[in-house]
């Protein structure tokens, strides 16, 4: 059984409520959740929607079938931006006071939402009341709905709360009363489910942050990076983490190498635009060698772009930004447990190489929320940082390139890091003998870099036909992909270097389909320049939604039939 | 004066006669005579003549990015708060390039010293104007002459209510060194703009024009802030001296990490079992 659930308002109607509420009440009741906003770029009005999908199973894909739709708004608007995700079975649940043009053979169900909700005290009831319909469509017991309720609200004040509690049950009742639908809302429930952990992908890349030993973020608000600095703020009242909204991204990432300087493990998170106002302190770092860990979220571009929706189409702008030549690593985490491992991998990395190390997520990876059982193990993190002795070098010349990296005051030695060229001490040299080494040193770094996260296969060992995909699309590929028998699938975490087991796979592929969210298929570009791979058919999506597990299905079978 | 921050040797890549040096002399000499342990300063500068100044000091330092030094000035001091930080660079690399950050960096009031050697003039680039160029001084790009009116970086660091305001000309060491002795003691944001004649590429504002074209302020009410706004619109002759005075708690003081303990972040412990039980508190909500 899979059931899924859209709503859909104008921002400030309240969706934000049921989408925070509708997830914890379904999973305390033993059921599996996913849920995924895709919203505008505005504060009031608008159009908006949330899919909760809600299963016996695992679920944590985006997809376009939709069993039951609820409108907050009268009118048409909203349900028309959504046609391509209503077809004949859904379930249309739009206000008793609304006239509907529509006409899909969509099952159109007229409830009484707002007259509910001006009946419990206050049309702004109205996403309570469909809360509650939702829930009593569900058949869930009521008990599990009151308690959420009481949660969310009753820090509003006593008449708020019982007015909340009489308009969700009222839309309770009135659904439970009055409406059939022949689609089966009956769902086993998983006990072990109650005691899963539900979170956003922002939640899992701030937490994985903490684990990774940062203690340091200083950023600028720009959707979608916005909510990791916001949820390192909120823990800053329970870790030592020092949080500072800098005047700018230049600022912020200048703020964070100086911060890693004097022994801090620093984040900065941001978003496109954000992050080419980074680029040139991005290779300061490189010069440096100072370790820093950036969040990059991606978000549609050109420029502004569109603010709140999701693309990959910056994984060769983060490849090639900063002026020079220097060594880096890219990570892009496919899930919530991924992104908490990507990000917690990251502050090592950085600080073992001296290197920056990117997680690459974007909107899709940062708004989804599911249940899941556990995240990876934690370790106390081990820094690398040395006691310096009193003829310290800084750019000590090494086998590996790599030289212990001191910070001011711990030991006896002098930290000295310089922008411009420099010898092993870091003042500036214009020797041309020693730019060599020091440009040989510092492209040396990763020669030795494991495989840190190898490519990762799944499917059949036998297959013939090879889907690859990076970062946040996984979940999405893997749900199309499962009932495909000669086909397997390479996920990809580790974006740069290249795994090496990704070169074992290709060469094995009959046949390569490569599925990215971007408009050039820049995975493609790169295993082309760095294998010369140059054989895979290409799916690509870039309107600033996350790929239907539908039409990836559909394209998989195309070209399992080879007509594509 | 020879100091333990010397460095014996070396080339120097200033011109001779240039102000650089003199500044650098009395910065090293301040240093000495609060006791200052090299281990424990560190000196942040960005790009430009001025900002090679740690090159040619015994301490640690950073040598950022032009226009960039104060971001990781603050960075340095707040996740180490028992570092001394002194910022050095020209006026271009603060006031033009870094302006933004210049304006923040003070409000923030991050316990800090930044002394910006002022030659009105751009010199590692050869000669183009600066931001504190002075209207109608020509170079190689403002061929006509300079259009745009003068930055005023004590009047705009009076505007924010900068902790510690002063400027200075390096031509009059002891004053000079009176005035940066008291700015690295003091805490807060420590903004001293010092005159520096460019020898090569400002034939206008010369040792002589400064000394010609300034005085020193006389009972002067440090903590006026209204008398402070008065004296930095002063242009001829214009005023040296501290303008101004404000302690106020710093960017450091405030910070939540250090309200129980001051050890610096890279002392302190991952404290893994918090944030195990942090994870697991999302199972129930
Ligand atoms: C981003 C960037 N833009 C331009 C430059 C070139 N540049 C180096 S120093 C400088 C100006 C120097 O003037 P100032 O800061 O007044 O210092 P001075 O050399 O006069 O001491 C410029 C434009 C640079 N290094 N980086
Ligand atoms: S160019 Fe001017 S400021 Fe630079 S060293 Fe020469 S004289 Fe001094």
């Amino acid at each position: 059984m899979d059931l899924s659930v859209v709503i859909c308002g104008e921002a400030g109607q309240g969706i934000q409520t049921i989408e925070y509420l509708f997830p914890n009440i379904l999973k305390s009741h033993g059921l599996n959740v996913f849920s995924y906003k895709e919203y505008m770029s505005r504060v009031r009005g608008g159009s908006n929607s949330t899919l909760i999908r809600i299963s016996d199973k695992p679920v944590r894909a985006f997809c376009k079938k939709t069993d039951i739709l609820f409108s907050l708004s009268p009118g048409d608007v909203h349900l028309l931006r959504l046609l391509e995700r209503i077809d004949d079975n859904t379930f249309v649940f739009i206000d008793s006071n609304s006239e509907t043009k529509f006409n899909t053979k969509a099952r159109i169900k007229k409830v009484p939402i707002s007259s509910l909700a001006l009946e419990a005290g206050n049309k702004l009831y109205s996403n309570s009341v469909v809360l509650g319909m939702l829930c009593g469509l569900l058949k869930l017991p009521f008990e599990n709905v009151l308690v959420a309720i009481e949660k969310w609200f009753c820090n509003k004040g006593t008449k708020v709360c019982e007015e909340n509690k009489k308009a969700v049950k009222l839309g309770y009742d009135y659904v439970y009363k009055n409406i059939e639908m022949n689609i089966e809302t009956k769902i086993e429930t998983n006990p072990s489910v109650k005691d899963h952990i539900l979170m956003s992908g922002a939640e899992a890349v701030s937490l994985g942050a903490l684990a990774g030993g940062c203690n340091f973020v200083s950023s600028y608000p720009m959707s979608p990076s916005t909510g990791v600095l916001t949820n390192l703020a909120n823990h800053s009242r329970d870790f030592d983490i020092i949080v500072e909204q800098a005047e700018d991204e230049i600022s912020a990432i200048n703020m964070a190498l100086g911060a890693w300087y004097s022994g801090a493990r620093a984040l900065v998170t941001t978003s496109g635009g954000g992050f080419a106002l980074m680029v040139e302190a991005l290779s300061l770092a490189g010069m440096i060698e100072s370790p820093i860990v950036i969040h990059l979220a991606q978000r549609p571009g050109p420029a502004t772009g569109l603010p709140t929706r999701t693309e990959q189409a910056d994984l060769l702008f983060a490849l090639f930004s900063g002026h020079g030549e220097f060594e880096r690593v890219i990570f892009s985490p496919g899930n919530l447990e991924q992104a908490f491992f990507c990000t917690m991998k990251a502050f090592d990395i950085a600080d073992k190489y001296q290197v920056p190390v990117f997680v690459l997520t974007d909107q899709y990876l940062m708004d989804m929320i599911y249940n899941f059982d556990k995240l990876g193990e934690i370790k106390s993190f081990s820094d690398y940082i040395v006691e310096t002795a009193p003829d310290y070098k800084r750019y000590q010349f090494t086998e590996n390139g790599i030289s212990p990296r001191g910070i001011p005051s711990h030991g006896n030695g002098l930290v000295c890091v310089d922008s411009d060229e420099h010898d092993e001490y870091g003042r500036i040299t214009e020797d041309f003998t020693i730019r060599n080494k020091m440009v040989e040193k510092r492209l040396r770094k990763l020669k030795n870099f494991s495989d840190e996260i190898p490519a990762e296969f799944i499917g059949n060992k036998d297959f013939t036909h090879l889907v690859i995909c990076f970062g946040s699309t996984r979940e999405i590929v893997l749900e199309a992909s499962k009932d495909f028998e000669n086909l397997a699938v390479l996920h990809l975490q580790q974006l740069y270097p290249l795994p090496s087991n990704l070169s074992k796979y290709l060469n094995r592929a009959k046949k390569v389909l490569l599925v990215e969210s971007n408009a050039t298929s820049q995975l493609g570009k790169l295993l082309k320049m760095e294998f010369g791979f140059s054989d895979f058919k290409t799916l690509n999506k870039y309107n600033g939604l996350p790929f239907y597990v539908e039409e990836i299905k559909d394209t998989l079978q195309k070209f399992m039939k080879g007509e594509i | 004066m020879a100091t333990k921050f010397d460095i014996e040797g070396g080339d120097i890549a200033w011109c001779p006669g240039c102000g650089n040096y003199s500044i650098h002399n009395i910065v090293k000499t301040a240093l000495q005579e609060l006791d200052i342990d090299p281990k424990n300063l560190v000196l942040v500068s960005g790009i430009g003549q001025a900002a090679k100044a740690p090159q040619y000091i015994k301490c640690n330092y950073f040598n950022g990015l032009h226009g960039r030094s104060l971001p990781a000035a603050v960075g340095i001091k707040v996740s180490n708060p028992n570092l001394v930080v002194i910022v050095e660079s020209g006026d271009g690399c603060m006031y033009g390039e870094g302006g933004n950050h210049f304006i923040h960096a003070i409000r923030r009031n991050s316990d800090i010293t930044v002394l910006v050697h002022d030659n009105m003039v751009y010199g590692l680039t050869k000669g183009q104007a600066s931001p504190t160029s002075e209207k109608g001084f020509t170079t190689p790009v403002q061929v006509n002459g300079v259009l745009n009116e003068p930055f005023n970086p004590i009047a705009i660091a009076l505007s924010l209510k900068c902790s510690f305001v002063a400027r200075a000309f390096c031509g009059d060491v002891q004053e000079t060194k009176e005035i940066i002795k008291r700015a690295i003691l003091h805490k807060g944001f420590s903004l001293v703009d010092i005159f520096q004649p460019c020898v090569t590429f400002n034939k206008i504002n010369t040792y002589k024009w400064f000394k010609e074209n300034t005085y020193y302020m006389k009972d002067h009410d440090e903590t006026n802030i209204n008398k402070a706004f008065e004296k930095a619109l002063e242009r001829s002759p214009l005023p040296l001296g501290v303008f101004y005075i404000e302690e106020k708690p710093t960017f450091e003081s405030q910070q939540r990490v250090y309200k129980n303990s001051s050890e610096p972040l890279f002392k302190r412990k991952h404290n893994v079992e918090k944030l195990m039980n942090l994870i697991e508190s999302k199972r129930r909500w």
